[in-house]
This record gives structure tokens, sequence and C-alpha cells, in this order.
């Protein structure tokens, strides 16, 4: 019988805990499928996030850290320098990155450092409970800002694709989402992408992709895809925003 | 063996290279800065790392990241920066990351200054971050200290895997003294837990995260126990003249240099003086104080504080002995200052 589908290798045979109609369960399975493609388990090192996927080195199959809040980029780092054959991936929520750690992306890519980063743009902090981040909509409701996000009080939504475009050292930034089959799959060549760029020294990669958090935004699976699409495609536009060849 | 003039602050950072430190993360801060300095000539033309970060706080997640991947790395800083450093501290120490954190000391509270200082005991030896942690912390008096104590926090980081604190003041950084070159380290603890590629193994993972009650209970019970074994096997202290002593002087680092001076000070006026020069701070060497306790009449602890260690050196004496206190801020004392401190005692006590 010829095997159509199975898991990765470099998944484990764990269950994830995230919630259903949650997208970080189908991220981590095209990192693992992408790796598996381009042979690199053994060679892979990956840096788990504060935040839902704080377990990922739990699903993983291949060496993981779990770094301190918003630190994976520095960490990272400091791996590819002493390692430079080796692969090295941060995976971050959006809190993660974009708030407590904006320090330690916006410098890990203004010096090229060739590490690719996998960045979950929910639009919230989701394991702690669905309080704002910098990534909230302008008018989204979450629990820091019950009225829902106004410019004068909150300011503005973090874009951080475009905004770390524009650093010299990073040659692979994209933006995608995994609403549907289509849009999944494109997001698995982006990675791939990202992972090639990051093999062939070009210098810093990042994919950011658009999640769900049905949990805290009070909305069913179905409900929360077309949500992302309704509301968070207008703010965060899907495409390449830097590819260095 | 070559007897070089060496700087402090060279001889620590040649120290760290010879123990085959391959990574070095800071960022800068006077009166730290000399180190990454050095380790940013020295390092590209070793085959090492040197990353200027862009905060204290990147530059220990750095060290964490350098350490779990297998190698001997070392950050330096200063006050500010130090305290920046201890959610990264903690993080090392629950993973039980070996690497080497240097703290020039300075003044504080807030920005402080930038004149000699011990005011970070009782951050150092606390453990400094959040959690039931403890750093080994060696404090050295001299360049050749500086350079061997620096070898010795990196074989400690491995062997025990764990965070290594060397605590100095910024005038022992500027210090020039002839020293002994020692040779570099050419054998070294395995990594079997490194996170560098799965090749040929299960994969390994560092992580600090144990929301199961119990096996948190578990982690805290087995970094108990690897602590216990360190004040077992770590505790170090130089002692002078204590053997007669009336009244035995506590001080480390810089004040333990120059305490040594006022000692003998004190001897010729026909006092009889004795110093311990605590030289890991933790562990801390309670034991050398404990018996010394049981002849001497009176303590003295010199700090450049407002009096930390003292309450280690009474938690050892268990109130046998009293303990007096001398110290100062943003200034050494003196070592006249300090033996007419140890005289007025004598005097005062009626033993001269
Ligand atoms: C230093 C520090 N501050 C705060 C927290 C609490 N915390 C845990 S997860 C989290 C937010 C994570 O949100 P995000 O990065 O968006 O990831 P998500 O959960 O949405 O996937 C916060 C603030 C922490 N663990 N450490
Ligand atoms: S809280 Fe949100 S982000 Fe977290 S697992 Fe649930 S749906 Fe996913």
């Amino acid at each position: 019988m010829k095997t159509v589908f199975q898991k990765p290798k470099s998944l484990q045979d764990n269950k994830f805990h995230y919630c259903p109609g949650c997208t970080h369960g189908i991220i981590h399975r095209l990192i693992a499928e992408c790796l598996d493609e381009m042979d690199i388990r053994e060679k892979t090192i990956g840096i788990c996030p504060v935040g839902c996927s704080v377990l990922a080195y739990d699903y993983f199959n291949f060496d993981t850290l779990e770094a301190a809040h918003g630190r994976a980029p520095a960490i990272g780092t400091a791996i590819k320098r002493l390692l430079p054959d080796r692969f090295v991936f941060t995976y971050q929520g959006d809190g993660d990155l974009a708030s407590i750690g904006m320090g330690e992306i916006v410098h890990a890519s203004l010096r090229g450092e060739k590490i690719t980063t996998f960045f979950i743009n929910n639009t919230l902090y989701g394991m702690t409970g669905g309080q704002m981040a910098p990534t909230t909509l302008l008018g989204q409701v979450a629990t820091t800002c019950p009225y829902g996000r106004k410019a004068e009080w909150e300011g503005y939504p973090a874009h951080m694709a475009e905004l770390l475009a524009g650093n010299e050292g990073a040659a692979y930034i994209c933006r995608t989402a995994v609403n549907s089959p289509a849009n999944v799959m494109k997001t698995k060549k982006a990675i791939k992408k990202a992972l090639e760029v990051q093999q062939r020294g070009l210098g810093f990669s990042m994919v950011e992709i658009l999640s769900t958090c049905p949990t805290n935004w009070g909305l069913n699976p179905v409900e929360a895809m077309k949500w992302m699409e309704d509301k968070m495609f207008p703010t965060y536009p899907l495409g390449e925003f830097k590819c260095v060849e | 063996m070559d007897r070089v003039l060496m700087k402090g602050n060279e001889a620590l950072a040649e120290g760290a290279i010879l123990a085959g430190c391959r990574g070095f993360f800071g960022y800068p801060i006077t009166p730290s800065s000399e180190i990454a300095e050095y380790m940013a000539r020295k390092m590209p033309t070793i085959g090492g790392v040197f990353v200027q970060a862009e905060s204290e706080l990147a530059a220990i997640n750095m060290v964490y990241g350098g350490s779990s991947a297998g190698f001997r790395v070392m950050t330096a800083s200063s006050g500010p920066g130090i305290s920046l450093k201890q959610e990264g501290i903690s993080f090392l120490s629950e993973g039980e990351l070996p690497c080497v954190v240097v703290n020039v000391s300075r003044g504080g509270p807030g920005l402080g200054g930038i004149q000699p200082s011990q005011a970070d005991y009782f951050q150092a030896t606390r453990g400094g971050g959040h959690g039931d942690y403890h750093t080994i912390v060696v404090a050295p008096s001299g360049v050749q200290e500086m350079m061997d104590l620096t070898m010795q926090a990196f074989y400690w980081a491995d062997y025990h895997r764990i965070p290594v604190m060397i605590m100095l003041e910024g005038t022992l950084g500027n210090l020039m003294e002839p020293i002994t070159v020692r040779e570099p380290v050419t054998e070294f603890v395995d990594k079997p837990w490194a996170t560098n590629g799965c090749k040929d193994r299960a994969p390994n993972v560092m992580n600090t995260l144990h929301l199961d009650s119990d096996f948190l209970e578990k982690r805290n019970h087995h970094l108990q126990a690897k602590y216990e074994k360190i004040q077992q096997e770590c505790k170090r202290a130089e002692t002078f003249m204590i053997e007669d002593a009336d009244i035995v002087i506590v001080a480390f680092g810089l004040m333990g240099r120059i305490a040594k001076k006022s000692v003998s000070e004190a001897r010729k006026q026909g006092v009889k003086a004795g110093l311990i020069r605590p030289i890991t701070l933790w562990p801390f060497p309670d034991d050398v104080i404990k018996s010394a306790a049981q002849t001497a009449k009176r303590f003295l602890s010199v700090e450049i504080n407002m009096g930390q260690m003292i309450e280690d050196i009474k938690l050892a004496i268990e109130g046998r002995v009293p303990v007096e206190f001398y110290g100062r801020i943003g200034i050494s004392p003196n070592p006249e200052e300090i033996s007419r401190q140890i005289i007025n005692i004598a005097a005062r006590e009626g033993w001269i």
C-alpha cells in the first residue's frame, strides 16, 4: 500500500494541547514538514517562546530550548554564531515578539543574524487570557482594552513584517495566513523559503503568520477563520515584503 | 612559566580564554567595559564569538543560548546591568547551564556611582533573581587571582552545571601586577545535554517550565542537593595571622587586600589582629569563621557598603562572639583608617 499521509518525523507522537480551531498546531506541522523535506531535522535547534506555544518542545522532535518571554532571538543569535552550520529558528507569538521582545527581534534583524523567525500573530495574548497585544486591531475588544482599542489611548497596531523589512540585515520577510488550504500551502512555501535563505546565509528571515485564537476572540472555529479574513487582512496585508535573492 | 606584567581586567579576560571561553556577550557599562573591549579584540583572532548585545537582557540570553549549545561563555557588566541580567541568571540556574558572569561592581542604588563598591553582596550571594537558587560567587583580590579564579570559575560552572559570578571592584580591574600566565585548559567536561542538533541521539530540551507541582518540587530538591555538595566542596578563604588573634577582620576582594596591611599595622601597635578573606562569597567560608570564633574575642566586618557580609559572619558565629562593622560607600577605606578602627576597639576593650 502506498503511504499518502503520515506524521512528519520532526513532530513527536504527542497530542497538541491547543484549543479547538487554534492554528498553532497547523503551523507546527508545516514547520515539521519543511524540516523533513529539507532533511535538516538533526541539524535544527528550535527556540520556543512564552505564550500558548510554550510547550512546543513537547511537539517538535529535535533539539529545542524554551526561552524567557521575548528573548528567543538573543538565544538564537548565540547558538547560530557558535554553530554556524546548524539551522536555528525562533517561534514567537505577538506578545512575545512585538511587545516584550521588540528589542531582541529588531536587533537580531538589524544584525542580519542568520536565523529564521516564525511569528504567530493572533492579535492578542492567548495564554494569559486575551489581553491586548501590540498587534490588537483598532476597535478590537481585549480584556485590557475592554472598550475596544482606540488609537488615542492604546496607540496603533504593530506591523512587524513591514517594520523588519526596512532593516538591511533582513533578507526575507513575508506575511501569510493559515485560513484556507491555499493559504496553508502558501505558508508552507514561505517557511521553506525562509529556511533556504538561512541555508544560503543571506541574513535574517521571518514569516509572520496570521493565526486564530477562537477562545479569546469569543468565536467558534469557523467564525474565527472568517474574522481573520474580514478583520485582520485589511490591517495586515499578505505577501512578501523583502526577498533578497 | 612566564612572569608578565598584566592589568586585572586583561588577566581576567585572558584567564577566560585560557579556560576555553569561546563566546562573550556584552553591553557597555563603566567600570566593566574594558573586559568587553578586550574580548572584542581577541575573540575574532581565536575563532571565538563576540557580540555587543542591544542590552544586558539580550546579552544574558545570548549566554543562555551559547551555554545551551555546549560552549564556555561569559558576560561582564556592573550594577544596573547586573540587575537586568537577573531574570536570565534565574533561567540559567534552573536550566543548570554553566556560564561565568562578571560583576565589576559599582555603588548603588539606582545609577549610583562608578567608584569601587561591594554593595551587590546581597544580590550576588542570595541568588539575585526569582526563585530558590544560588550561583557560586568568587571575589579575587589581586591580578593573579583574577586569572586563576576565572579559570576556576569556568571549571566549577561546567562541573557543577551552575552559573558562577566573579565579583570585583573596578580598582582591581585596573591594577597592574606581575603574574604567572597559566597553561590553556585542554580537558573539558562532557555536555551530553547540549542543544546542538540531535544527530544520532534523542532530542535534547532546555526547559525551565514545570507546571506539575510535584515535578517542580523535585527540581528544587535536586538544586538544593547540588548546592549542598557545592557547600561541601567549594568554600575558599585566605587567612592571615588568625591563630592567636583577639580581633579577626573579615573582608573580601579589594577590601581584603587593604585590610591585610591594617592587620600588620595593628600588630606593630601591639594588637593581636588577624584577617579572614573569603574568596568564595557563596558558598560562604563559614567553617573558617566558626573555628576562629573559638579563640577570637571579637570580629570586625569591613566592607565597601552599609553592612551586608556581616550577616553571614553572624550566622556563622551563631552569637558566640560580638561582630562589629566598619564600612564606607563610594570610597574604599584606606589601611590606616581600618587599623585605627582595630586599635580603637582594642583600647576600648582594654586589650592595650
Ligand atoms: C517576563 C514575563 N512577563 C509576563 C509573562 C506572562 N505571560 C505569559 S504568556 C504571555 C503572553 C503571550 O502572548 P503571545 O506572545 O501573543 O502568545 P499567544 O499566547 O497568543 O500564543 C505573557 C504576558 C511572563 N511569562 N514573563
Ligand atoms: S488560547 Fe488562543 S492561542 Fe492559545 S491555544 Fe487557545 S486558541 Fe490557541
